[in-house]
C-alpha cells in the first residue's frame, strides 16, 4: 500500500474530477461544469487551460476576460507552485498512458524504443501548433486533442473519442514507450517549459541512495532522474510531472517531495 | 562542435518538420471542419469568429435543457467538440432564458449578438439560420392542406404566414401556403421537425447560404431612409473600370460601331 500511496491518491483525483464532470452533464450538479480547456466551479469560478488560451490568442480571437482570468490564474498555479503536476494529477490521458507503460513491464514488451524519437518534439509540436492556429484561423491542438476527445468520450459518450485513446494506448503499449506523454503532447510540452521553477519539486539525497535503479524503473520522463545516485539536489528538469511514483517506490528514502525556493537552471 | 554540414542538415529537417506538419495539421484541421452547412447554439458568432473563440468546453450542451445541443465528432466534418444541432432531430425550442449561451464562457456565444440597443438580450433576436421552403415537396403547395410548420412555428403568424391562392386545378378550392419571413424568423428548425414530408420541404440553412445580397447600388426609391442613401458614396467593387464602363456604356460608341 505504502508502495502506491501517491498513485492511489492520484487516481481518486482523476476520477473525482470525471465523476464530477460526470454529473454535471447528467445530474445538473454545479461543482464543475466543462472541460479540462475551460471550466467553472460552482457556477463561479472560471478556470481555463492557459495553453488553449494561447492558441485562440494566436488564432486571432480575443477571448472573453473570464476565460483570460481563468488562464491566467491556472498558469500561475502551475507556474509558482505544481510545475507540470497537471499531467499526472489531473489529467485522464495519464490514466491511459500510465497502464500502457505498467502492461509494458508486465508484458516485457521490449525496453528499447522501437523508433528513436526526441523528447524534445513536444516542444517543436507546440510551437507549430501557435503557427497553425495563426495561419489556419483555429485553435490547432484544441481541435485534435486526445485528452478532450476522451473527456467527451466519457462525459457525452462520444465514440469517436475512443478510437483515437485506443490509437495512442497502442502506440504507447508497442510503438514507443511513454510515447503520448513524454514525447509528443504539446500541453505536456508547455507544462513543462512554464513549470520548471515551481515550488513542489522532488529532492534527492545521495547519502541514502543506494543505486537500486528502481526509480528508474518506474519513471515516464527518465532523463528527469540523471542527477540520481551522483548528487543531492531537487529534481530540477521542468519535464518531471511531480507523480511521485519515484518517492513511493524508493525503499531507501532518497527521494522524497520538498519546497524549492532558489532560482538555480 | 557542429559542422556546417550539421547545421545545415539540422536546418533543413527543421523546415521540412514545419513546413510538412503544419501543412499535414493545418490540412487535417481543415478537412475536420469542412463543412460550413452547420447551425450553430443562438447567439454565435459568425462562423469563422466562432471557430477561432469556441474552447470547445460543451458547457452549452450541458446546459441545453432539450438536448438539441450536441457537440461535433471526429467524421461529422463539423469542426471537432464544437456545438452545432439538427433541427430534423431536434429543434431548439427558444428558451426565454437562453441558458446555451449565458453559459458560454469564451465569447464565442455572445449574449449581445441578442440584444438590440439596450434592451435584454431577447431569444427572439437570434438568427441561428433561415428556413426555406422546397416548393415542389410541400404538401400546401400541391394544394393538399398542410400547415404542419405554420402551426408549429413558435411565433406563428409571424415568422412563417399563409398566403391564399385559388387552386387553379380544382378551381374551387384555395391553396394556404406558408411564406417564411425572414426578418422574423430565428432559424430554430421547429418548422422543420414539424414537416411532414418524407425529407423535410421546409428547412433551416445557415444565414450565408439562404439569403442573397443586392448590393449598395440598388436603392428603394420608395423608402425615405434608402432614398437619403443616393448622397452617399457608393462602395465601387473591386475593378474601377468595371463600374465606369458599366455606368457609360450606352454611351460607348463600341456599342453602336458592332
Amino acid at each position: 500500500m505504502k508502495k502506491y500511496r501517491f498513485l492511489i491518491l492520484r487516481r481518486i483525483i482523476q476520477l473525482s474530477i470525471l465523476f464530477l464532470f460526470l454529473g454535471g452533464n447528467y445530474f445538473g450538479w454545479e461543482v464543475l461544469r466543462g472541460n479540462y480547456s475551460s471550466a467553472i466551479i460552482v457556477d463561479s469560478l472560471h478556470l481555463s487551460d492557459p495553453y488553449a488560451v494561447l492558441q485562440i490568442l494566436a488564432s486571432g480571437f480575443i477571448t472573453s476576460s473570464s476565460v483570460l482570468m481563468g488562464a491566467l490564474l491556472i498558469f500561475l498555479i502551475y507556474v509558482l507552485i505544481g510545475g507540470r503536476l497537471f499531467c499526472s494529477w489531473i489529467c485522464p490521458m495519464n490514466i491511459v498512458t500510465d497502464l500502457a507503460f505498467r502492461l509494458r513491464k508486465i508484458f516485457k514488451i521490449e525496453t528499447e524504443a522501437k523508433v528513436s524519437v526526441s523528447r524534445n518534439l513536444r516542444y517543436y509540436i507546440l510551437a507549430l501548433s501557435l503557427i497553425v492556429s495563426a495561419t489556419f484561423g483555429m485553435a490547432a491542438f484544441e481541435i485534435i486533442s486526445p485528452i478532450s476527445m476522451l473527456h467527451r468520450a466519457i462525459i457525452f459518450g462520444s465514440g469517436a473519442g475512443w478510437s483515437i485513446v485506443a490509437i495512442i494506448f497502442f502506440v504507447d503499449l508497442f510503438i514507443l514507450k511513454a510515447g503520448w506523454c513524454g514525447h509528443i503532447c504539446p500541453l505536456g510540452g508547455f507544462y513543462s517549459l512554464v513549470g520548471k521553477q515551481a515550488v513542489i519539486k522532488v529532492k534527492h539525497d545521495k547519502e541514502k541512495c543506494t543505486n537500486c535503479m528502481d526509480c528508474f524503473d518506474v519513471c515516464v520522463e527518465e532523463p528527469v532522474l540523471a542527477i540520481v545516485g551522483k548528487e543531492s539536489d531537487f529534481i530540477r528538469s521542468g519535464a518531471c510531472t511531480n507523480c511521485g511514483r519515484c518517492i513511493e517506490v524508493c525503499n531507501d528514502n532518497a527521494l522524497k517531495y520538498s519546497l524549492k525556493f532558489d532560482l538555480k537552471k | 562542435m557542429a559542422t556546417r554540414r550539421k547545421v545545415i542538415q539540422r536546418m533543413f529537417e527543421g523546415a521540412v518538420f514545419l513546413g510538412g506538419g503544419g501543412l499535414i495539421w493545418g490540412g487535417a484541421i481543415k478537412a475536420n471542419s469542412k463543412s460550413d452547412y452547420v447551425l450553430r447554439p443562438p447567439g454565435a458568432l459568425k462562423e469563422k469568429q466562432f471557430l477561432k473563440a469556441c474552447i470547445k468546453c460543451g458547457q452549452c450542451v450541458e446546459a441545453c435543457p432539450y438536448d438539441t445541443l450536441k457537440l461535433a465528432e471526429p467524421g461529422d466534418g463539423i469542426a471537432n467538440g464544437t456545438p452545432f444541432f439538427e433541427p430534423r432531430d431536434i429543434p431548439c425550442y427558444l428558451c426565454t432564458d437562453i441558458p446555451c449561451t449565458e453559459s458560454c464562457p469564451s465569447g464565442a456565444l455572445d449574449l449581445k449578438k441578442l440584444t438590440k440597443e439596450e434592451e435584454k438580450p431577447d431569444i427572439l433576436n437570434t438568427k441561428i439560420g433561415l428556413a426555406v421552403i422546397h416548393k415542389e415537396s410541400c404538401l400546401a403547395y400541391w394544394g393538399i392542406r398542410c400547415e404542419a410548420c405554420y402551426r408549429a412555428c413558435p411565433l406563428i403568424n409571424k415568422a412563417i404566414t399563409l398566403d391564399f391562392e385559388v387552386n387553379e386545378r380544382t378551381g374551387k378550392h384555395a391553396k394556404l401556403l406558408p411564406i417564411v419571413h425572414s426578418d422574423v424568423c430565428t432559424g430554430c428548425g421547429v418548422c422543420e421537425q414539424a414537416c411532414v414530408a418524407e425529407k423535410a420541404a421546409i428547412f433551416v440553412l445557415p444565414l450565408d447560404k439562404s439569403t442573397g445580397e443586392v448590393g449598395d447600388h440598388y436603392i428603394k426609391s420608395w423608402e425615405k431612409d434608402d432614398e437619403n442613401r443616393i448622397n452617399e458614396d457608393v462602395k465601387t467593387g473591386d475593378d474601377e473600370k468595371d463600374v465606369k464602363s458599366a455606368i457609360d456604356y450606352l454611351n460607348d460608341d463600341d456599342l453602336i460601331e458592332d
